[in-house]
């Protein structure tokens, strides 16, 4: 196989209405990598999981997906492709049960990928196990966060979008969080994780991207980060 | 005792149509949240393409099979629709796919008269199952036992696809959370269409079954349109068994009414609905509605301004040339400007309490046919003269949208729609039956302007000072402290709470005042006419007022009197050909899907695009 990115954004330009939301987001992302993208809140770590996903189109530039441009491709062909997108707002379908809502998410096996299934994604994550038949709306912050993310998983991606997993939820979910998070890449699944939090990011994540004003500011390893303590304190809140 | 058991197994026969048509009705709405109006069209479609198939297929299979073949070809004309007519409005404002669902109405009107002809058709006798049984003695036809039994099978096989199948789990996700669906792999359009295509196919059924009991003609599509709307409402709207106890409820209440109380017939339904709504604001089994939890909202409203000096000038040249017209025009145009003008007024009211109040009201033809019966009843009961009559008219109309609002306020989105179309259906169900008191379906006539005003000339005057005055005072209403405590009420309720505004009072504060100047619109309405008929209060009516109010632009100040004008005119043209409806029906779609946001606010981005127009700031 030729040396092809997994996901390439080239000069993304994206607005809400007159806006001007991102500009000019260049970043890459290859197989097994998990990369954390940093940024104050209104930075514009959401809208670029969103122009990835293609539910906000970018006005200019292009996102690759495994070598295919699928810019203003319609979002569900980008997910069936194998891009696995964990929103923010978690966005559970709170009058499902658990189990319906994993049936949502569900897609079929890759080839040469492991296959995610009920069993399996309830030794991940044990609480939802024993809560299978509750419905969204009877489960707790954290239990949503893990729902959305086994939810995901059930569509077997490719690539994995996860858009801040650690907020609002307990400090001990974040710890459960975090390893389960370092399971996937043990599994080698390349994870895009946006973060607000230095310390959770560091500790799953193998490269950093700080965007500031919908600007990329910074792209490179923690090692480098650390070198350079100004760019942190200019562009996160620590 | 017999007499009551035979009388509530035909209120169960009956109640196999309406739920039929009814589950359609629920499932399309509890998953694209389209209140599809053309629903009663695809029933009386079924009816007819079974009538058409069952003369042509013999025998019991070919009745059966034509029932089937009845619900799969409407189902392909929803897909039809869905695809050509909704697909390009999805992303319009809430509600606003109604108005296209009318235009399809229209046409289907039409066409069913090209193809079947004006005169009623008597459905066949279903093969096999002719005669009658007789159950303690009463005759219960065997049509009536054999609909009975299949109404649960088809409650159980459709509550199955959707609570047990991969299919229904992703509808029932997508009626929560469409682009969430869309973001997990799924095509969710063809969820949509998929969904249509079965509501529209039960629409057809239903249709088609109840043949042999009611045959098939052209009234048929509005006939049922209210009923199904009140079992899906009171079943709680999305809910399937919730529409089969309404339907069951409504049905076997009918058939009590019809026998001990044949007067209330048509009042008894709405009455239960009501009650219902009252006790349970959304439905037997229905679910809470948050508005805007199905990202329909659309974009955030521009804040409308007043009116800029050039905008006044347009205004003050087009009120001359108004006041010109019956110097030079006919006194047709006369007479027609009239009812132009009393229209937009009309329509300007609904949209103050539908554009600034956020209120969706299906029900506003309640305030002016309650106006114009007020001053029709005080002209023939009490020999008032006309001024004062014309000033009881907006005094009773708003005294009622007071009473009604009240009621309705504890409700919001589309339950406040149906329940306000409840109680204008209730009112015009009790004019149209109190014949002794309102003359029912003959109307009350011989009400006509003072000696002083007789003639079109001085009554076009009349109409143009207080129609236009009324359109004038509701935008300074709309600019007054009053309308910012509207604007803020339906832009963010919790915030405008918080800075002491009581938003509840003061929509319903608005929903009274508007209903006052629809009621100065139907004074004026029935003295120019000089007389008044039940149709004033129909469904039909609100619906024109809503159209125009959609299609001139929710989002503008002059967006309902430009609709009202141009529905009006255009009517005025068109009826004169046979096929009026068709022509009318397809205008009203294509406007739809080429102008999202109404014809003011379309035009007004044209202009701004060409750079005719100042474009506003844009949001930060």
């Amino acid at each position: 196989m030729t040396n092809i990115n997994m996901l390439k954004l080239n000069a993304v330009n994206s607005f809400y209405g007159k806006a001007h939301i991102l500009n000019d987001i260049s970043f890459s992302i290859e197989a097994g990598e998990v990369v954390s993208l940093l940024g104050r809140n209104g930075a514009g770590k959401t809208t670029t999981m969103k122009s990835i996903m293609q539910l906000v189109k970018p006005k200019d530039g292009t996102v690759h997906f495994l070598g295919k441009d699928i810019t203003a491709s319609p979002t569900h062909r980008v997910a069936k492709m194998g891009l696995g997108y964990v929103p923010e707002e978690r966005r559970i379908f709170t009058d499902l049960t658990i189990l319906e809502n994993l049936e949502v998410g569900k897609q079929p096996a890759r080839d040469g990928l492991i296959e995610w299934t009920i069993d399996i994604l309830f030794d991940l994550f044990p609480n939802l196990k024993e809560r299978r038949n509750n419905r969204g709306k009877e489960l707790s912050g954290g239990e949503q966060q893990m729902l959305t993310i086994a939810r995901t998983l059930m569509g077997n991606p490719k690539l994995l979008l996860l858009d801040e997993p650690s907020e609002g939820i307990a400090p001990v979910i974040v710890e459960q969080m975090a390893e389960t998070i370092l399971k996937l890449k043990k599994e080698g699944l390349p994870v895009l994780i946006s973060e607000q939090n230095l310390h959770f990011a560091r500790i799953v994540a193998d490269r950093a991207i700080i965007i500031e004003s919908g600007s990329r500011k910074f792209d490179g390893s923690f090692e480098e980060l650390e070198a350079q303590p100004e760019i942190r304190d200019a562009y996160l809140s620590v | 005792m017999e007499l009551i058991f035979a009388q509530v197994l035909t209120g169960l026969a009956n109640a196999a149509t309406l739920f039929l048509v009814a589950s359609g009705l629920s499932l399309i709405f509890g998953v694209t949240r389209i209140v599809n109006f053309a629903h009663g069209s695809f029933y009386m479609l079924g009816a007819f393409i079974g009538y058409s198939l069952m003369q042509v297929l013999p025998g019991m299979f070919g009745f059966w099979f034509s029932v089937l073949l009845a619900g799969l070809a409407v189902g392909v004309i929803g897909v039809i629709v869905e695809i050509c007519v909704l697909r390009p409005v999805y992303k319009a404002p809430e509600l606003f796919q109604l108005v296209a669902t009318f235009g399809v109405i229209l046409v289907i009107q039409d066409l069913a008269l090209l193809t079947w002809g004006a005169e009623d058709v008597l459905g066949p006798r279903a093969p096999g199952l002719k005669g009658i049984v007789r159950i303690f003695g009463e005759p219960v036809p065997k049509y009536d036992l054999a609909m009975i039994a299949i109404t649960p099978f088809v409650l159980f096989g459709l509550w199955y696809l959707i609570t047990k199948t991969r299919v229904g789990v992703l509808v029932r996700a997508a009626t929560q959370d469409r682009e969430m669906v869309g973001a997990l792999g799924v095509n969710q359009a063809w969820l949509f269409t998929g969904v249509f295509f079965l509501g529209s196919a039960m629409a057809g059924l239903g249709g088609a079954i109840q043949l042999p009991k009611g045959g098939a003609d052209l009234l048929m599509d509005f006939n049922i349109l209210a009923s199904i709307f009140v079992v899906v409402v009171i079943g709680g709207m999305g809910s399937l068994p919730g529409a089969y106890i309404a339907a069951v409820l409504i049905s076997v209440l009918n058939v009590f009414g019809v026998s001990y109380l044949p007067s209330s017939t048509l009042v008894l339904m709405f009455v239960v609905m009501a009650v219902v709504l009252m006790v349970k604001p959304y439905g037997l089994l229905g679910r809470e509605e948050v508005a805007g939890e199905h990202g329909q909202v659309g974009e955030p409203e521009r804040p409308i301004k007043p009116a800029g000096p050039k905008v006044r000038l347009a205004v003050v040249v087009l009120l001359a040339a108004l006041t010109l017209i019956p110097l030079f025009g006919s006194s047709f145009l006369s007479v027609l400007a009239t009812d132009i003008i009393i229209f937009c007024l009309f329509a300007a009211s609904l949209h103050f309490i539908l554009g600034l109040g956020g209120l969706v009201s299906f029900g506003h033809a309640a305030f002016f046919g309650g106006g114009a019966y007020v001053a029709a009843l005080m002209v023939s009961y009490a020999n008032t003269p006309m001024e004062l009559a014309l000033l009881l008219a907006p005094l009773g109309a708003g005294l009622l949208a007071f009473i009604i609002g009240w009621v309705c306020m504890r409700l919001t989105g589309v339950y406040f729609a149906m329940l306000t179309l409840a109680f204008a259906q209730l009112l015009w169900s009790l004019v149209f039956q109190w014949d002794e008191f309102t003359g029912g379906d003959d109307g009350m006539v011989d009400i006509w302007p003072a000696k002083w005003l007789a003639g079109s000339t001085s009554y076009f005057y009349l109409t143009l000072i207080l129609g236009v005055g009324g359109i004038l005072f509701l935008r300074h209403v709309a600019h007054s402290p009053f309308g910012y405590a509207l604007r803020a009420s339906r832009d963010s309720s919790r915030q405008a709470e918080a800075t002491g505004i009581n938003t509840k009072r003061v929509q319903w504060l608005a929903f009274a005042f508007a209903g006052a100047m629809a009621g100065i619109a139907g004074g004026l309405f029935v003295f120019s006419k000089g007389s008044i008929f039940p149709t004033e209060l129909e469904i039909a009516r609100s619906f024109d007022a809503l159209i125009v109010v959609f299609l001139g632009g929710v989002k503008t100040l002059s967006g309902a009197v430009v609709g009202g004008a141009s529905l009006e005119y255009l009517k005025d043209q068109i009826t004169r050909f046979e096929y009026w409806r068709i022509t009318l029906g397809i205008i009203i779609i294509v406007v739809v899907i080429l102008a999202p946001e109404g014809i003011v606010g379309t035009a007004r981005k044209v202009g701004e695009r060409l750079g005719w127009v100042r474009e506003q700031e844009g949001l930060r």
